[in-house]
């Protein structure tokens, strides 16, 4: 019983500190109306935030030993070509995901 | 209203939203989320917990890294304290999140309270996206659609012409909804299935975690093409590569977000000046 109630308000303190987080900057900022910053943030920062966030998928490869990362940049090169090509998200993930699969369980 | 020409998944749309057309938005995280999950619900199985902990976590909590880290700290039954400190840490980036999305939220009431609580790291990048496409789509009618003017033209223009706006604002405060949502089941599904089947899984998913990178590498063409700027770009992979020669690389991403943050209040201070300038000069 002592583990139950230990396990509900730590699985309850977790949810709290994470939506915490997420709805910060709405209580804080909602007031600020159409602040310059604010509408300059809102266009510029989602896009570094989306590199930053590929960047952060890749960090672990070990660039330094053979093969390393080779894997990943062919099929993320793939999803590039492809999206540059067909435009299409879908296709593009599901080509570079099929692509990359192929590669890691077949080496 | 918005029409596009070519059959975009992410993509400002036209007709109705509906469950089935946000669905296809939210495929890459699906592929990304279920296994992402099992391997979280299997591992906390391990620990010797039963299945439907794993499938509360993924619906109360919702956050990746919080509910791996969860697995260690319950192991060493960290105090709550400790608890919600590493959480709200690990978690902290989730704050600039929030900051660039304050007024393109349309939802309201519960609807945009549930958004708030779901947004993480993919559904943050699937509403950015296509509020950045909406955007784009409206450029090339010739139609400026950053909130400020939105503002003006709404309030110049007659009754009809707000009440567009306002039917779109519903559309879109419904399609956020919606993908948030669908990304929350995906997640809770991959928990209670890695918590319920656990080792017996035979099929091989190795490297289908690669949806993630790739939907990444996907929206950073996407919103080049949205802002066609290249200096959040050139920011961001400065810093990330300061932080990943700095710092250990767990704590990358909320180090390189933060310089990142800085970075751009920067150049946003200095744009500002830049025009105060010139209007002097006249």
């Amino acid at each position: 019983m002592d583990n139950i109630i230990y396990l509900v308000s730590f699985i309850l303190t977790m949810s709290l500190a994470t939506f915490a987080t997420r709805a910060a900057p709405f209580v804080l900022f909602h007031k600020q109306g159409e602040h310059p910053i604010l509408v300059f943030l809102g266009r510029y920062l989602p896009p570094a935030i989306m590199l930053l966030l590929l960047i952060y998928c890749v960090k672990d490869i070990d660039w330094f030993v053979d093969q390393g990362g080779i894997n990943e940049l062919t099929a993320l090169s793939a999803v590039t070509i492809a999206h540059l090509v067909f435009r299409n998200p879908l296709v593009s993930i599901l080509l570079g995901t099929g692509l990359y699969m192929y590669l890691k369980q077949s080496i | 209203m918005t029409t596009s020409s070519h059959s975009d998944a992410i993509t400002a749309q036209a007709e109705p939203v509906t469950i089935a057309n946000s669905f296809k938005t939210t495929l890459p995280v699906l592929f990304g989320y279920v296994p992402m999950g099992m391997a979280f619900g299997l591992l906390l199985a391990d620990q010797g917990y039963a299945w439907y902990w794993a499938t509360i976590m993924g619906v109360v909590i919702f956050a990746g890294a919080a509910q791996f880290m969860a697995i260690g700290l319950l192991a060493a039954s960290a105090g709550l304290f400790e608890v919600a400190m590493t959480t709200l840490l690990l978690n902290s980036r989730h704050i600039f999140y929030g900051l660039s999305l304050i007024h393109h939220l349309k939802a309201k009431g519960w609807h945009k309270l549930y958004i708030i609580f779901g947004l993480t790291d993919e559904t943050y990048s699937l509403l950015t996206a296509h509020h950045a496409l909406k955007c784009q789509t409206n450029a090339l009618k010739g139609q400026d659609s950053s909130p400020k003017n939105q503002g003006n033209t709404s309030a110049q223009q007659n009754g009809i012409d707000t009440e567009i706006s306002t039917s779109e604002d519903l559309q879109e405060g419904k399609f956020q909804f919606i993908i948030t949502a669908l990304n929350h089941s995906y997640w809770v599904l991959g928990c209670t299935i890695g918590a319920l089947l656990g080792g017996a899984l035979t099929f091989d998913t190795n490297g289908l975690e690669f949806t993630l990178p790739a939907l990444f590498m996907v929206l950073v063409i996407e919103q080049y093409k949205a802002t066609q700027k290249i200096f959040p770009f050139v920011i961001a992979l400065a810093c990330a590569i300061a932080s990943l020669m700095l710092f250990d690389s767990d704590s990358m991403l909320l180090i390189s977000i933060t310089m990142t943050l800085t970075l751009l209040l920067g150049k946003q201070q200095l744009d500002v000046r830049g025009i105060t300038v010139k209007r002097g000069a006249k």
